[in-house]
């Protein structure tokens, strides 16, 4: 039985006008989460994996950006909603939390009034009863002594307080779906692993669905349930996480993985380097005719480089690639 | 907070010291000997006798700029060569019409300035940003002095509606602070546009918009209160810049403040005057920025608990 | 929201070739840049041509023309002393570019060595400089020329150094920011750690960084020096008659306001015109070079 998905995204576009010519970030993607689940999307810097994040909350000033497909949200086509009514469901429904918690925090508000806020916004309640409230979810994501805390501002706080904040403000209305941008990456490893635990906790409390953004292959594989894996604004492969590190079907997955270090490497592999894809990311204008993957591909064949791959279905699986046709 | 003020207060220090130093030679460098041209024109020869014994000059000069400093601590900035009164006394009488004219200036800068700049950081590269950008380019390009006597032809020659110099009424200051204040506006729109730009593209305001705050809240609570540190700079930083300008315009519109004082002792060589002015303004500044300072600290909390 | 990423090693020099192209291109779509330095073409060529434009001496009186409307033969009009207007003004830009280009002379000749002592080697030194900047900045910049003017006396040398050594601790304080900043940078520590000398340092890394907010500064500042120059001018205190600086001319026309305006207006709009092509080509240039270093 499928079950019925919270966010559907179909055939996402999102373009930008620059100066140089028409930029595609993220080119015809389709994306499902459902309920209670963790969806890992990775990929490297630029594959447009923040883009569709933004793109769904429809944070990005158009003009400069063009957004095109649907994006179902129980049933609702976000991209038909005007204003208002995307505003309604922004940190209520659906909530983002960012990469760099000192920087997405307004320095001149107090930690309390950047939670409370958006509770008096969406739940209608009055100030004192938001503060409250505010506290409440600082208590919840373990920050200690909250009621003090809640009158501090951004800069007085560690990097992973502040982190553990920006969770309780997105958290704060319990949304159903919460896009978290590389929630960890500016964060110490010991931080990090707090960080996830704080989620994972939070995520079975609340019931919120998780988009899981991220190029860090590591914590996909703790938190996430399927993953889709994102390069130069297509989804190249999705698959079951297990799946996906136990057989990774697309080169570029492959090569991910390989890349990644592993204590013991160099006895059991003999390689005495570290195992990397060559070459690098073309710029989004220059975009490779054919596969845009092939130029680094180990496994080029010639018809790689002149059509663009199909998505093919495997074992419950998807991938974009010709090897898999 | 205190140590923030403290540490303020004391870097005031040199540059006090460094403003005496400064005009306690730049008596010294003028040819001839100083005590003549303190004492003017019109001095006898007992007039200058007596300067030369109250600035001792002929004792040493580490001696000399000791009784400068003393003068200074009690105010006493000797005698207007011209009027033969005390510099300070012709400063006191004059001082307020410079500050009102400056506060009503500053005053309608911001009024005008920072809402345009406002509308304009949020409307960029639309016709009302070109708009109110050309109007700020235009009026920092404008001389102060030309843009008082074009005003004073159309409104007073012409018009007939504003008188053309002098004080009285509140209709005397009108042309006066509307001339001082479109240089300064023009400042302060692109100040705030700027700051405001930058303060909408920072991260914390793409978090406020994902919180689905109204764009309104976004604007004032989150963005406007970042960007209000540089405008709240750029507003001292102008304050004294309308002291320099009001020289001009207080010329041009026969306004009795300091600025035409100084410009009418400089061509009169009446050096007490010019000294005790210069000072005034110097002070002046530095007590505007002091008290900018202080805004900062009230604005910015991190200024506060560091 | 353009995420695109770092180019190889090869990329990097064709880069840095088309770098320059990619300005200049910039540069030339901003109009107002362009507008801008339009202007100041004018007025350069208006200034090296004067003599051909218009020959014979502007500052010969012809007092049975004086204060003449203007006319097809005077096209300005003429001033209390019978003097063409048109003819002043465009000898007038002669006086007031090289007031622009002396005064930022003087305050890069001064001010930008001192800034990068400053900023370089820190220490007393720049303890030093800093302090005498300060002092001089308590002053807003007109007044401070205008001290400077008391002190020295008028004319159109003396407008040039009190108008120049009052822009000097903007300069200081500018390059002196610039530098630090980029003595902090990685480069400049593995320079000193080959062991590099000083000075080279100085020339080859730190100065080619300053250049930018540099030149942005000096266009603006050229601006501003015609300003604060009509400015002395106007109040008697600059250039003397009968040499034509439009700024005097302002000051002697106002005596006339009410019956023959057009003696103030004119001059007036030759220095907004000025001043405003200088202001246009530094904004533009900032908005090339770097918009972080608005000022």
């Amino acid at each position: 039985m499928k079950q019925e998905s919270l966010l559907s995204v179909i055939n996402l576009r999102t373009r930008f006008h620059i100066y140089e010519g028409m930029v595609t970030a993220v080119d015809g993607i389709n994306l499902d989460v459902y309920r209670g689940e963790t969806l890992g999307v990775v990929g490297e810097s630029g594959c447009g994996k923040s883009v569709t994040a933004l793109s769904i909350l429809r944070l990005l000033a158009t003009p400069p950006a063009e957004i095109q497909g649907m994006i179902l949200f129980e049933d609702v086509n976000l991209l038909e909603l005007n204003l208002d009514e995307i505003r309604r469901i922004r940190g209520n429904a659906i909530s983002m939390i960012f990469q760099e918690p000192m920087t997405s925090l307004n320095p001149v508000l107090t930690i309390g009034e950047q939670i409370s806020e958006a509770i008096r916004l969406h739940q209608g309640v009055d100030r004192q009863e938001a503060w409250s409230k505010a506290v409440e979810m600082l208590q919840m994501v373990q920050i200690p002594s909250p009621e003090m805390r809640a009158h501090e501002y951004p800069h007085q706080l560690s990097g992973g307080m502040r982190q553990r904040a920006m969770i309780a403000m997105a958290l704060s209305c319990h949304p159903r779906l919460l896009l978290a941008d590389e929630p960890t990456t500016a964060l110490d490893v010991t931080i990090q692993a707090q960080i996830v635990d704080l989620m994972e906790r939070l995520k079975e409390e609340f019931d919120t669905s998780i988009v899981l953004i991220t190029h860090n292959l590591g914590l996909i594989a703790e938190m996430a349930k399927r993953v889709l894996v994102m390069y130069m604004g297509k989804v190249v492969e999705e698959a079951p996480v297990e799946d996906l590190f136990q057989e990774p079907l697309h080169p570029y997955t492959q090569g991910l993985l390989e890349s990644i270090p592993w204590i013991g490497k160099k006895l059991k592999t003999g390689r005495r380097q570290l195992q990397e894809i060559p070459g690098i990311v073309p710029s989004l204008l220059e975009m490779p005719e054919g596969c845009r993957f092939h130029p680094r591909c180990s496994r080029v064949m010639s018809i790689c480089s002149k059509e663009e791959p199909p998505l093919v279905q495997k074992d419950g699986r998807w991938v974009l690639c010709w090897l898999w046709k | 907070m205190l140590q923030y003020v403290l540490k303020r207060l004391l870097s005031t220090l040199p540059v006090l010291l460094g403003i005496s130093l400064l005009l306690f030679f730049m008596l010294r460098m003028l040819p001839g000997d100083p005590a003549q041209v303190l004492a003017g024109q019109m001095a006898s020869q007992e007039d200058i006798q007596l300067i030369r014994h109250q600035l001792g000059l002929d004792r040493p000069i580490f001696v000399q700029y000791g009784i400068f400093l003393g003068r200074l601590a009690k105010f006493d900035l000797g005698r207007s060569a011209r009027t033969q009164s005390p510099v300070i006394r012709e400063i006191w009488a004059r001082l307020p019409n410079t500050v009102l004219l400056a506060v009503a200036a500053i005053t309608l800068a911001c009024l005008f300035g920072i809402p345009a700049g406002i509308i304009s950081a949020t409307r960029p590269y639309t016709w009302i940003d070109y708009l109110f950008t050309s109007m700020a380019l235009f009026g920092i390009s404008m001389p102060v002095f030309w843009l008082g006597l074009m005003l004073v032809v159309i409104f007073s020659v012409v018009l007939h509606w504003l008188p053309a110099g002098g004080t009285g009424s509140w209709k005397h200051m009108i042309l006066p602070s509307f001339t001082l204040a479109a240089f300064v506006v023009a400042f302060i729109t692109r100040m705030t546009r700027a700051s405001m730009i930058e303060a909408l593209s920072q991260d914390y305001t793409t978090t406020a918009r994902s919180k689905g705050l109204k764009e309104r809240v976004v604007i004032v609570k989150h963005a406007l209160k970042n960007a209000l540190i540089p405008i709240i700079t750029v507003v001292g930083l102008q304050f004294g810049l309308l002291l320099g300008g009001a020289v001009l315009t207080e010329t041009v519109f026969a306004w009795p403040g300091v600025g035409r004082l100084i410009v009418d002792s400089i061509l009169a060589r009446d050096y007490p005057v010019i000294q005790g002015t210069i000072l005034i303004f110097g002070l002046l500044y530095i007590l505007v920025n002091l008290f900018v300072d202080m805004i900062y600290a009230f604005i910015d909390p991190r200024i506060r608990y560091d | 929201m353009t995420e695109t990423t770092q180019p190889q090693a090869w990329r990097t020099q064709r880069s840095a070739d088309s770098q320059l192209k990619r300005n200049w291109a910039k540069l030339r779509r901003n109009k107002a840049a362009l507008f801008g330095g339009i202007l100041i073409l004018i007025y350069f060529i208006t200034a090296l041509l004067a003599p051909v434009i218009f020959p014979g001496s502007p500052s010969a009186p012809n007092l049975m023309r004086s204060l003449e409307r203007p006319s097809f033969a005077n096209p300005l009009g003429t001033d209390e002393l019978g003097r063409t207007i048109l003819g002043r003004i465009i000898y007038g830009s002669r006086v007031s570019l090289l007031i622009a280009i002396g005064v930022v002379f003087v305050g890069l000749l001064v001010g930008l060595p001192l800034g990068l002592i400053s900023g370089y080697y820190g220490g007393k030194v720049d303890f030093g400089i800093q302090r005498v900047t300060d002092t001089m900045l308590a002053f807003p910049g007109f007044l401070l020329a205008l001290a400077l003017v008391a002190v020295l006396g008028v004319g159109l040398k003396n407008t040039i150094i009190s108008v120049g050594i009052s822009m000097v601790p903007i300069y200081i304080r500018l390059v002196r920011g610039c530098t630090l900043s980029v003595r902090e940078q990685t480069y400049v520590e593995a320079a000193r750690a080959v062991g590099t000398r000083d000075r080279i340092i100085l020339l080859r890394h730190i100065l080619p960084n300053v250049m930018a907010p540099v030149t942005i500064q000096t266009s603006l500042g050229m601006g501003t020096a015609i300003l604060f120059a009509a400015g002395l001018g106007f109040l008697g205190l600059g250039v003397q008659p009968p040499t034509p600086e439009w700024g005097a001319m302002l000051g002697s026309g106002r005596a006339y306001l009410f019956n023959s305006p057009h003696v103030a207006t004119f001059p007036g709009i030759a220095i907004f015109l000025a001043v405003l092509g200088f202001n246009l080509a530094g904004d533009g240039l900032r908005d090339v070079l770097d918009p972080r270093f608005r000022l």
